[in-house]
């Protein structure tokens, strides 16, 4: 039970300004395959970390759209790439180099500001 | 004392590539590991000496392999190999024999009919011209096949040849001068003189009959020379590099020298034997499906050569490991490309200097190593001791019929079992080791194995080839690790369960993973025979297909995926089976997929024929209410 008091919440507006989407970019470029996302979120029910953690590429996929990096660059990690998402995928995502290449994005640090 | 200027640039190639060879091997030999020297030094005096000299005869000159393979590709290859060795090796006993003087230097034997104009007339002398002639034109002959095999490579029966460099292209064309240059240069000197057998005589006294072949003769000896002197000083860094270092290669390999999982020597030399013949290019089905041509293994070796950013083609890749079964030089080519793959491969790399003609060790490119675990959500778990572990892995647990008839099957057999990942385990670790991710991957190894050791089984049964293969070989375990199959066919064998044979005619799709990637090639075949009618497809073991669905590509998309798919079941289901068998859920679902035919799992089959005894199944753990068994189907 959440305590009740009177603060302030935090801004949930999408600032496309501030936020940093050049991870987006470095995927939508090495796999094109990404824009085709519905956000239907057969990935995150077929998926084998989600099925023991809180853990979903759906989010995931749409926070890297946003640019909000700051909650996918720990999260991305928990991927095992077994690849179940890319087999279930309705829209044919190779979502499994989708989590590669982000983890790689995130690797090469401050070439894209993160 | 027999000399001409024209012998220089022969003498100086010959002398630059016999040092070059000898300096590069030391180097290699310097960079072995301890082991791996002791292991070459125990073979030097062993009997994996003489097994390479019968292998690089065999290979190396004959072209055994890929005689057996394509027959003109062979002829090609042999004609030009052995045909140049037996043209020294008779070239010099001739030298050594009719020569002035007994041990001759190299370039008195490869220029004999330069220096003795008048050998040749009569008796033995003749004969023995005739055989060099005859040498001489089966290597031509080799040399017209490659010439039109660089135009038009189906002439060799080959969908594909491989693209050169210009260092390359610089040697080819050497390569391609030196023989015709030798005859015209032996004809002109045979016209001049009155001397030659069939080829050299004949066409020395046509073309003397209307040209100075005097005057003729000499400059192209020098266009032979030099075409042998430029090879020589190319022949480093250029794919020509195969020639000393196959045999290199053929040795430390009898000598029990392996891969492994780190760039070394024997992986150095490994990718300078590769001759670029392009068998792997032909035989891989990125190619022959989905059209995807840069990424074969010649072209990973070269890339590796030549200092090439290889990471995009190290990637590309089924992992199939079709191009490992065909490589006539025996290069482990799969565990090559996951070398190029790892991310910490940095730590022992060599890297091109002085233009390429040597390779340097460089330093290491620590990896920074994250001290907190991406997988700290696994949970603890703590199994309950049984003798028999059932791991159904992810695959598996997408195609639910087979983990359903695995079920089935095991509560049948009455064993004391488990089902591991009942309601979803961790993955096995051998997709985050396909794409490179080691130390990612040796943390779900360490789960794992701590729930396997935790619950004391003896037998580990896992319905995934995938996973099969990574337990086998990258798990430190105390149990035997079965493929389904295997376990299914100790079930039939030893009289645990009772099936009935079904009336329907199947093809088996051997697994990438299971059979060339594990050698499970018979058990999943003896129990298919077993339970139904077996049939064979022209793709069996060693050449069974990708179905295109495997994990170890990260670079093609679903539409390539389909068309490699489309392409194997087609070629499978040429006979019209009833069921297209397979024993790995990811081949079921790919194939399921593309194809219309009936598309099942090894276990789904057996589970069909099976017998439920009354009695056991009152023995085993869950007891299935008929309305469930019913379900299953």
């Amino acid at each position: 039970m959440e305590k009740f008091g009177f603060t302030i919440t935090k801004g949930r507006q999408i600032d496309y300004e501030a936020n940093d989407r050049g991870v987006a970019g470095y995927i939508y470029e090495k796999e094109p395959s990404f824009r085709l996302c519905i956000e239907c979120g057969g990935c995150s029910a077929t998926c084998t970390t989600a099925n023991m953690t809180k853990f979903s590429l759906r989010e995931l996929n749409i926070l890297i759209k946003r640019g909000e990096n700051d909650q996918v660059r720990k999260s991305i990690q928990k991927c095992m790439l077994c690849g179940k998402c890319s087999l279930v995928c309705p829209r044919g995502v190779n979502t499994r180099n989708v989590v590669f290449l982000a983890r790689q994005a995130f690797q090469k640090n401050g070439q894209y500001a993160i | 004392m027999q000399f001409d200027p024209f012998v220089i640039p022969f003498n100086i190639g010959l002398n630059f590539i016999l040092i070059y060879s000898v300096v590069r091997c030391i180097r290699w030999f310097r960079e072995l590991s301890k082991p791996d020297k002791l292991r070459l030094q125990r073979g030097f005096f062993g009997l994996a000496f003489a097994q390479s000299l019968k292998e690089i005869f065999f290979e190396s000159l004959l072209h055994r392999k890929i005689l057996k393979t394509n027959l003109r590709l062979g002829y090609m290859h042999m004609s030009l190999a052995f045909g140049w060795f037996l043209l020294i090796l008779f070239g010099t006993i001739e030298a050594d024999v009719f020569g002035t003087r007994h041990l001759n230097a190299p370039y008195k034997a490869i220029f004999f009919r330069f220096f003795n104009p008048e050998h040749g007339r009569m008796g033995v002398e003749a004969l023995y011209g005739f055989l060099m002639d005859f040498i001489l034109a089966v290597i031509l002959s080799g040399l017209l096949l490659a010439i039109l095999k660089r135009f038009y490579s189906r002439i060799v029966g080959m969908k594909k040849t491989t693209r050169l460099r210009p260092a390359d292209r610089i040697a080819l064309t050497a390569l391609w001068l030196i023989f015709p240059s030798r005859l015209l240069a032996e004809s002109f000197t045979s016209g001049a003189y009155g001397t030659g057998s069939f080829l050299t005589g004949t066409l020395g006294s046509w073309l003397a009959s209307f040209l100075p072949a005097q005057q003729m003769a000499y400059p192209f000896w020098w266009l032979y020379s030099l075409s042998l002197g430029t090879f020589f000083i190319l022949l480093p860094v250029t794919r020509y590099m195969h020639i000393p270092t196959e045999l290199f290669l053929i040795f430390m390999r009898n000598s029990g020298i392996r891969t492994g999982d780190k760039t070394g020597s024997f992986s150095e030399v490994e990718v300078f034997s590769c001759s670029s013949c392009g068998m792997c290019i032909d035989t891989c089905q990125l190619n022959n499906a989905a059209g995807i041509t840069n990424i074969q293994s010649a072209y990973l070796m070269k890339a590796i050569r030549n200092n090439d950013n290889a990471y995009d083609i190290a990637h590309n890749c089924l992992m199939c490991g079709r191009c490992d079964k065909v490589c006539p030089v025996g290069i482990e080519l799969s565990p090559i490309r996951m070398i190029q793959r790892r991310a910490g491969e940095n730590d022992m790399a060599f890297r091109n200097s002085y233009k390429g003609y040597l390779r340097s060790k460089q330093s290491a490119v620590q990896e920074k190593s994250g001290a907190s675990s991406a997988y700290d959500f696994l949970p603890e778990t703590a199994s309950e001791k049984v003798d028999v572990l059932y791991f159904a892995g992810c695959m598996t647990h997408l195609t639910p019929s087979i983990k359903n008839s695995m079920v089935r099957i095991l509560d049948a057999s009455g064993l004391n079992y488990i089902f591991l990942d009942e309601q979803g385990g961790a993955c096995c670790g051998r997709p985050l080791m396909l794409a490179g991710q080691d130390k990612e991957a040796r943390e779900l190894i360490n789960y794992n194995s701590q729930l396997i050791w935790k619950s004391g089984a003896r037998i580990l049964v896992t319905s995934c080839p995938i996973c099969y293969k990574v337990f086998r070989e990258s798990y430190y375990l105390d149990v035997e690790v079965l493929h389904h199959s295997q376990f299914i066919k100790n079930l039939i064998d030893e009289g645990v369960v009772k099936l009935n044979f079904l009336r329907k005619r199947v093809v088996y799709h051997t697994p990438c993973d299971l059979g060339r990637g594990s050698g499970v090639y018979n058990e999943p075949k003896e129990v298919l025979k077993h339970v139904s009618r077996l049939e064979k497809s022209s793709h069996e073991d060693d050449n069974s297909l990708c179905c295109g669905g495997s994990l170890a590509n990260l670079k093609i998309g679903s539409r390539q995926r389909k068309l490699i798919a489309r392409n194997a079941v087609s070629e499978l289901t040429k006979s019209a089976p009833d069921i297209l068998a397979t024993a790995c859920p990811l081949c079921k679902k790919t194939f399921a997929a593309v194809t219309e035919t009936r598309v099942a799992d090894l276990s789904e089959i057996v589970s069909e024929a099976l017998i439920v005894p009354s009695v056991r199944r009152s023995i085993s753990k869950k007891i299935f209410s008929a309305g469930e068994l019913a379900g299953i189907h």
